[in-house]
């Protein structure tokens, strides 16, 4: 009987396909996300809008806080450290949630490294922006990756920019020789037997979800069309003003992409929606996406 | 032979490549009208409580549980065997029903205890299994036959038409369990 292989952690993320995986802060949110229909919820203290609006250092969530969301859902809990932050990482396993982000949207703790992810029993997912970066993510041993987009904005332009670049660069790949390939992992600063992986497959090796920025359904149903596995949605559900109806949609959206009808149907009157950020205003150090 | 994959959430891209390595015709249902003309459909893993949500928001509950009266076979894994069973003890709904069963969901505990192993399958013999937050059945009824135990459990169970386990043989590249479900369809 063996416990956190990699075909149990790549396994546990198949799971969540086709799904809506959503930030909580209270054990009240995370009943009402399940209800709705979420595969997951992520325990935080602060959503990433307050995360950006209060500035700080943003760290992992308190234990307390976990566990009484983890107390409340009978669904997967997923928690987030900061990048490079083996500590947090521990204690987050210790606790028994089912799923880490190495989250952006925290203060990054190692301005060097990425956590050595095959040393846990837990699995982790992780940001990109590009195939060099989920590359190097899945190297470190990354169960599933999530493209970065820009978190607590309420503009999707971001995760479709990251969606679109990851998806152009693996459709160059898949007809490179040999030699192309080495060359292209040295451009993208990937490791080669990653890419013969992702080059042989096709996609990715695991699970893509595409992450900040998601605030409708119609953003759910795009980043879908554009090839994503399932969604995050952060601040987008409880901060706009109807979250119940807005998480339902969105979760309705996610699975039924293709068929516009239902789009039209469950974007209507949903309340206000979280409110938006241009990417322009944002001052470039205070960009998550590159952390 | 034509065999549906409930195609609402969940891995379902899994179990259709393990139809298609089968050479059978694997179909993903996300609406009523692909239903029809299936000779077996597989509920597969994912969250049975967003899978049950949507299969009522999609309209599928109703003419699924018409294609069970019609004598169709059906198999659920994990998820997709809580959807499939009669009782499940630490949860307040009751989703199709369809097994005398009563299930503990995520009886084998939160991720960090999921685990791979082997388990012997009445008929087929030691075929590999993942175990995914799974649930186990706590009780069955007088009809059910049970045809695999981890540890003294029971974690795969067949009445009538109706298969289901608690693990997930669409995670590996044995196909045997497929095997058996088809000849169930006929």
């Amino acid at each position: 009987m063996l416990k956190g292989t990699y075909r149990v952690k790549t396994g546990f993320a198949e799971m969540f396909k086709g799904g809506v995986i959503m930030d909580v802060t209270t054990p009240e949110q995370a009943e009402i996300a399940e209800a709705a229909g979420a595969v997951a919820v992520m325990a935080l203290e602060r959503v990433p809008a307050d995360i950006r609006k209060q500035g700080g250092v943003a760290r992992m969530a308190d234990p307390k806080r976990i566990k009484e969301i983890m107390k409340a859902v009978s669904i997967p809990v997923m928690a987030k450290c900061r990048i490079g932050h083996i500590a947090e990482a521990r204690v987050l396993e210790a606790l028994g949630v089912d799923f880490i982000d190495e989250s952006e949207v925290l203060t990054p703790a190692d301005p060097f490294n990425h956590i050595d992810k095959w040393q846990f029993k837990v699995p982790f997912v992780c940001g990109c922006r590009d195939l060099g970066e989920a590359a190097r993510r899945i190297a470190e041993g990354a169960a599933m990756i999530r493209t970065k987009g820009e978190a607590g904005t309420g503009n999707v332009v971001e995760a479709v920019r990251h969606m679109r670049i990851l998806n152009d660069q693996i459709r160059r790949l898949r007809d490179m020789s040999r030699a192309e390939l080495v060359s292209y992992a040295k451009e993208l600063g990937a490791p080669v037997e990653v890419l013969e992986m992702i080059q042989e497959l096709g996609r990715l090796p695991v699970v893509n979800f595409a992450a900040g920025g998601i605030a409708t359904p119609a953003d759910a149903a795009l980043m879908r069309m554009l090839g994503a596995d399932g969604v995050f949605v952060g601040s987008g559900i409880f901060k706009s003003e109807n979250p119940e109806k807005r998480a339902r949609a969105i979760v309705l959206a996610t699975t039924h992409y293709d068929d516009p009808e239902l789009l039209a149907e469950v974007s209507e009157d949903l309340g206000e929606p979280m409110p938006g950020i241009a990417i322009e205003e944002i001052p470039q150090e205070q960009l998550m996406q590159y952390r | 032979m034509r065999i549906g994959v409930v195609a609402v959430q969940g891995d379902v891209r899994e179990h259709l490549r393990a139809l298609e390595r089968l050479e059978v015709e694997a179909v993903p249902v996300r609406r009523p009208a692909e239903l029809e003309g299936l000779a077996g459909l597989i509920l597969p893993g994912g969250e049975s409580t967003a899978i049950w949500r949507l299969l009522k928001w999609s309209g599928l509950v109703e003419p699924i549980e018409e294609l069970h009266r019609a004598g169709v076979p059906l198999f659920g894994t994990c998820a997709g065997m809580v959807l499939l069973a009669k009782e499940i003890v630490n949860w307040p709904e009751r989703f199709f029903g369809f097994i005398d069963i009563a299930v503990e969901r995520n009886a084998s505990g939160r991720q960090v205890d999921s685990f791979e192993t082997e388990v012997e399958v009445a008929g087929i013999g030691t075929v590999p299994a993942v175990f995914i937050r799974a649930p186990y059945i706590r009780r069955a009824g007088p009809g059910v036959e049970i045809l695999a135990e981890h540890r003294g459990q029971p974690v795969m169970a067949r009445q009538g038409t109706v298969l289901v386990a608690s693990f997930h043989p669409e995670l590996t590249d044995d196909l045997r369990v497929y095997e058996l479900f088809l000849k169930m369809c006929g």
